[in-house]
Formats: C-alpha cells, sequence, structure tokens
C-alpha cells in the first residue's frame, strides 16, 4: 500500500498556522471527549460493564446462600451487603478503566494533549460513575427479587448516588497513581479501601435508616457526610491530578 | 525552535540527564542516537511535557516547560513505540477523539487528509486492535500530526516493526519532515537515522557526546562517528 505524498504533504506554514488557529481544546470539550471515548469503547468491548455485573451478582448470590436469613434478618444486613457488592465491584471497574489507558500507552496520549489535565480526571469519573449506576441500576430489582425487599426507595436512591459519587471520585484518583506501579492490581484496593471507610461507613448507616424507616432527621448526619466527603475529596482531586498523573 | 539548558533529571539519588545542552533549529530533522540507558526515552518525554525535569530550562517554539506546558503540547506531535491509540476505537474514532481533545473544529476533512497521508482512508471504518503492528504504527503518526504540529518527537518509532513496514514508516517520516517540521527522534537503527536526519547527535551518559551535521558527515561514517563518541 502506498503512502499517499500528494497535497497533505505539500502543508504550508499558512494552511498549518489555520489548522493550529482553530486549535483552543476548551475544559468540557475535553471533559466530554474523554467520556465519549469511554462509551463508545465499552459499548463495543462490554469488558469493564459485564465484569461487574457479573461479579456484583455472584456476590449477591453468594450473600443470599451462605446467609440464609429471615426476613428481619434480610432487612438489617441488606445496607452492608449492597455496599459490600458496590465497593468490590467498583474496584474492578476502577482498576480496568485505567489499565485501559495504560496499557497502550493512551494515558500518555491524553497527557499530551493541550488541556487542563483536570479535564481527563473528571471525565474519567463520569464514564465510571456512569458504569457504576448502570451495574447498580440492574443489581437492585435482582437483590430485590432474591432477598424480598423493596430498594427502590427514593431517599436510598440518593444515597447510592452519593456514595458512588464519593467512591468514584477517590477510586479515579487513585487508580491513576496505582496504575503506574507493577503491582497496580492489588495496589488500589490497599490504598483504596482506607481512605472510602468514611464514605462506606456513611452510606451503609444513611442506606440503614432508609430501609428501617427511621427518622430523617437521624439519617441527615451520614448525608451530610457523604455531601462533605464528595465535595472535599473531588475537590482535593481536581487540585491534585496533574501532579499525581506527572512523574 | 527546541533550547534545552544544563537539564538534569534524577529519580531518587540516580541522575539520568546531567546537565545536558541541546538546541534544535526550526526545520531540522535531528536523530538522537545512543545505548540503552544512556537517557534519550528520559530526554524525550521532557520535551514532550510528560516528565517534569529536576534542573534546567526547556523551551520549545518560545515557551517555557513546565510554566506553559499546555502551549508547547498543542505544537507538539508525539510517536513512541507503543501507538497510544484505543484498540476497540476505529481508526476514525480514535481521530475524532484527539481531534476533540486538541479542539480542532471541523475535523472531519482534517481526519480525511491525515488518513490518507498515512495510507490508511480505506480502512478508516476498521477497529484498530485489528491492525498489523505497522497500520498501527503509521496511524499512530497521524494521530501526532492531526493537529498539525510544528515540532515532532519520535521515540523509537520503528521498534517491533517488520522490514515492510519499517519502509513504509520511512516514508511517512519523510512526508512529515517535509512538511517544514521541526523533527527529533531517537533510533537505534543507525542506517535508517542516516537516511532520515539531518543532524546527527550521540547521548551517552546522560550527556551530548558527540554532535555531528549530515554535510559534516559525508567525509566520515556514522558508525565510524557513533563508536568514536561513545568511546571519547
Amino acid at each position: 500500500m502506498a503512502v499517499k505524498t500528494s497535497n497533505v504533504s505539500q502543508v504550508k506554514s499558512g494552511q498549518r498556522s489555520a489548522i493550529r488557529g482553530q486549535t483552543s481544546g476548551s475544559f468540557l470539550k475535553a471533559v466530554s471527549a474523554v467520556v465519549w471515548k469511554d462509551v463508545q469503547a465499552e459499548f463495543r468491548s462490554r469488558e469493564l460493564f459485564s465484569a461487574m455485573l457479573v461479579f456484583s451478582l455472584l456476590i449477591i448470590l453468594i450473600f443470599n446462600f451462605a446467609l440464609e436469613l429471615d426476613i428481619k434478618t434480610r432487612q438489617s444486613v441488606t445496607a452492608g451487603v449492597l455496599w459490600s457488592t458496590f465497593a468490590f465491584a467498583g474496584t474492578l471497574g476502577l482498576n480496568r478503566s485505567m489499565a485501559i489507558e495504560k496499557d497502550r500507552g493512551c494515558l500518555d496520549g491524553l497527557l499530551l494533549a493541550p488541556v487542563d489535565r483536570s479535564a481527563i480526571y473528571f471525565g474519567k469519573v463520569i464514564s465510571n460513575l456512569a458504569f457504576m449506576l448502570i451495574v447498580e441500576i440492574i443489581v437492585l430489582p435482582v437483590y430485590s427479587l432474591l432477598y424480598n425487599i423493596n430498594l427502590f426507595q427514593p431517599g436510598l436512591l440518593m444515597v447510592i448516588l452519593l456514595g458512588s459519587i464519593g467512591y468514584v471520585g477517590v477510586g479515579t484518583l487513585l487508580s491513576a497513581m496505582s496504575v503506574q506501579t507493577r503491582t497496580r492490581d492489588i495496589l488500589l484496593p490497599i490504598l483504596l479501601f482506607p481512605v472510602v471507610i468514611p464514605v462506606l461507613l456513611a452510606a451503609v448507616k444513611a442506606s440503614d435508616g432508609f430501609l428501617n424507616g427511621v427518622e430523617f432527621s437521624e439519617i441527615l448526619l451520614p448525608i451530610n457526610i457523604l455531601i462533605v466527603y464528595d465535595i472535599i475529596f473531588i475537590s482535593v482531586a481536581f487540585m491534585f491530578f496533574e501532579n499525581i498523573v506527572e512523574e | 525552535m527546541i533550547t534545552v539548558k544544563k537539564l538534569v533529571k534524577r529519580f531518587g539519588l540516580k541522575s539520568i540527564l546531567r546537565g545536558l545542552d541541546f538546541e534544535v533549529q526550526p526545520g531540522e530533522f535531528v536523530a538522537l542516537l545512543g545505548p540503552n540507558g544512556a537517557g534519550k526515552t528520559t530526554f524525550l518525554r521532557i520535551l514532550a511535557s510528560l516528565s517534569r525535569p529536576s534542573l534546567g530550562e526547556v523551551t520549545i517554539a518560545g515557551y517555557k516547560l513546565p510554566r506553559e506546558a499546555a502551549q508547547v503540547r498543542a505544537r507538539l506531535g508525539v510517536v513512541s513505540h507503543l501507538p497510544l491509540l484505543y484498540g476497540d476505537l476505529t481508526a476514525e474514532e480514535n481521530l475524532q477523539f484527539y481531534a476533540r481533545m486538541y479542539g480542532i473544529a471541523n475535523f472531519e476533512l482534517r481526519i480525511t487528509e491525515v488518513l490518507e497521508m498515512v495510507g490508511l482512508d480505506t480502512r478508516r471504518r476498521d477497529l484498530v486492535r485489528t491492525f498489523s503492528r505497522g497500520m498501527q504504527q503509521r496511524l499512530a503518526i497521524g494521530r501526532a500530526v492531526l493537529h498539525d504540529p510544528e515540532v515532532m518527537l519520535f521515540d523509537e518509532p520503528y521498534t517491533g516493526l517488520d522490514q515492510d513496514a519499517s519502509s513504509m514508516l520511512d516514508e511517512v517520516l519523510k512526508t512529515v519532515a517535509a512538511q517544514g517540521r521541526t523533527v527529533v527522534m531517537t533510533s537505534h537503527d543507525l542506517a535508517r537515522a542516516e537516511e532520515l536526519a539531518t543532524r546527527f547527535d550521540i547521548l551517552s551518559r546522560g550527556l551530548i557526546a558527540a554532535s555531528i551535521s549530515r554535510k559534516q558527515l559525508r567525509k566520515s561514517n556514522l558508525l565510524t562517528f557513533y563508536k568514536q563518541a561513545l568511546a571519547s
């Protein structure tokens, strides 16, 4: 196959500056480009999504058969089982999401773009969060059927959203750090779980409160913790992502 | 176009680059040669703003690194031995993604031009993971020239290519250089470097040990010059 060296090879400096004149990567465009790329690639491979989903369903099944609980006890362990499932499946997804970038040098490709590097972080957070929420949406009805508990309560769904934002926000930052190491597969959970303990505790407490019909005033504290955690850690990631991904 | 003064890069206690000075004029094609561990890739990563210097000054197209890294990156195209492409996207989708990241308006026409240049216009809708290593490397060059950069950095672009793919890459590199870009290429392949470059710098133990232009080289031989530079 011959390489064409026709008109394209004759690009003069005037034409070049015309192309570069249009080069003005904006923050939001870069964020949406990363999300578009992740969704497009995942839609085709279904590698990350299917791994997360199958893993989540297996955990729920294992808990279901292992615990053999009566209806009252089921109600009390539901929040813990749900968040354990989301945390383990989420780690799997976060690891894979960054590994895809690293394996073929694509992370360097992203870092070479003339955009604020935090745009890459936010793009990855949005796509990781979308994949995690889709898995959660599928897991919830399956869990409801197996455990005979109604999980479709607006309050619980809000807690799941807030908890997932915090988990993915910190997880994306730490996965960008761990992916640079040889032991990335085991390093991410070791780094991530201690840092997300406040999120998981607050999310379990708030979810449990909604499932057991506790007064809203009693659930307010864990919800506030989730909101504050989300804001603080996403701000920290925004400030330090560039330093973390650069050598 | 590129000015580097007293560049030092340390990883812990180990110095990879030890006060390196380097200058490239606009339109020059510099082959950076040297043995494994000489610091070629580290040097190129600093020029590409993927790594920060420990000490020293780096200026590209009038912009200083790392302070004005975004301006430098807008004027820089980088090709390494890894393709920096997504296997689950088509050739066209990969270029669309990078065009968006570089903020190129009306990029469809530009993508067609670039795919024609690298000889992949008929494979534009095929997934990159179905491409041979040579095709992936040509597409990688397409990705790197998409935003029409003034400066191109090639880090061992021939790694893993067979003879046919290497010859085809030669043609693409010649095309890229003929467009008036400034090119810095690291390579172990002296014969290829001799064919393409206008200047040859030998990097050894973190410093430029010797430099010679193509005109000066006519009296000598690159392999002899390379061996003498490393021995000195």
